[in-house]
């Protein structure tokens, strides 16, 4: 018996009942991840994502890393191959969007206030104005920080990574967090190593092996001579292998049977 | 800071735990917080004392924190490692899976019932 309080819980069991101050309680075990609502929303978006067959990459970076100067090339050389379509977060302005929406491209700007970060219900709010529909890309530029948006899924495909060379090349070091998160890293202003002789990519490189990652480095350049090769092909395989993809082709099974039962079914609602 | 994000995310589902319980109030959360999971247990802990509201006004917040592990894919051994060195200690490849470090998860809670049976 309980020589606290009476009751028939055995001494190896009380701490479940009683806490470090001798108070009695009901111990619930939960054991449930504490962004579990946001990872839900998450996998609605993914699912409607799916359904449209739109490849969704959630590029994260520093501020200032050139994720919006990458968008704005990215659209140049593939607007008049794919349909794409840009989600901006940031704390405030419609700047980026207004970038993004002068190369004809859709975009829609979250501003978060003093949110330093991209969630799940965010984007989820953004879809409603955007029709996914005939869509190929979809981009989603986080807000430049390299802590907090690695940790909630927006119900992306990829998460890309950008390290300009204006930076250290230690931050996978120092960011372990983020750089882990990555399905690919950019190597923005690769124009400029030339001339920034204490950024050394191979240590850059290796500092990403040491986080277990192999996942591919890609150089790019986006302003003045452009160089976006190597960034193009990744994007252009990745779409490939992606509609190969088994959650993308059950979700287009779905879809297809919706339709044949009820033809007025249009897809899933948001 | 996401800590406060997170924190009200923590309340949210507390707080239906309370309810499912018919609970009066909650004495203690227990958080388990890994050294990757991209939070900090000293910000978090800060954001709760800030945060608590309702049934969690009086609520004491636990972190537990889990050491990092990773299993080698190439001679299968454990280590256990910092955060942006996963390397296998024996045998030195990065090919490495995660074993523990980036949890985030609601552990268990200790709650008030309403009517506290009486003593047997």
């Amino acid at each position: 018996m309980c020589d606290t309080c009476g009751c028939n819980i055995t001494s190896g069991n009380r701490h479940l009942t009683h806490d470090a101050a001798g108070r009695k309680g009901h111990v619930v075990e939960v054991l449930e991840d504490l962004l579990a609502a946001n990872n839900r929303t998450a996998a609605h978006n993914r699912a409607h994502f799916n359904e449209h067959g739109v490849l969704v990459i959630n590029l994260m970076s520093s501020p200032g890393a050139g994720k919006t100067a990458l968008l704005e090339a990215t659209i140049d050389a593939l607007g008049g191959t794919y349909n794409i379509a840009v989600i901006e977060g940031d704390l405030e302005t419609e700047n980026d969007a207004q970038r993004i929406r002068a190369r004809g491209v859709s975009a829609i700007q979250i501003t978060t206030g003093t949110a330093c970060h991209l969630d799940a219900h965010l984007v989820h709010r953004a879809l409603h104005e955007l029709p996914l529909a005939g869509l190929d890309l979809l981009f989603i530029e986080n807000v430049g920080n390299l802590v907090c948006p690695a940790s909630f899924d927006l119900g992306q495909h990829r998460n890309v990574v950008l390290l300009s060379a204006t930076e250290g090349d230690d931050k996978p070091s120092k960011y372990p967090v983020m750089f882990r998160a990555a399905d690919a890293v950019v190597l923005s202003k690769a124009d400029l190593l030339p001339v920034l002789e204490d950024f050394d990519p191979q240590r850059a490189d290796r500092a990403m092996r040491a986080l277990g990652r192999d996942v591919p480095i890609i150089h790019t350049a986006a302003r003045r001579i452009p160089d976006l090769a190597a960034w193009l092909a990744w994007l252009q395989e990745t779409l490939s292998s992606h509609r190969e993809s088994r959650d993308y082709a059950s979700a287009q099974a779905a879809m297809r049977s919706r339709a044949l039962l009820n033809p007025s079914l249009g897809p899933i609602e948001l | 800071m996401h800590e406060l994000a997170i924190c009200q995310a923590l309340l949210d589902q507390v707080d239906g735990v309370v309810r499912a319980n018919g609970a009066a109030a909650v004495q203690e959360i227990v958080v388990a917080v890994g050294p990757l999971s991209g939070v900090e247990p000293t910000l978090l802990a800060e954001a709760f004392a800030l945060a608590r509201r309702g049934a969690c006004t009086n609520a004491e917040l636990h972190l537990e924190t889990a050491a990092i592990t990773i299993t080698c894919a190439v001679c299968g051994e454990h280590s256990e490692c910092a955060a942006n060195a996963l390397v296998c200690r024996h045998c030195g490849a990065s090919d490495t899976h995660l074993v523990s470090g980036d949890e985030l998860m609601l552990l268990r809670v200790r709650l008030e019932t309403k009517s506290q049976p009486a003593p047997n």
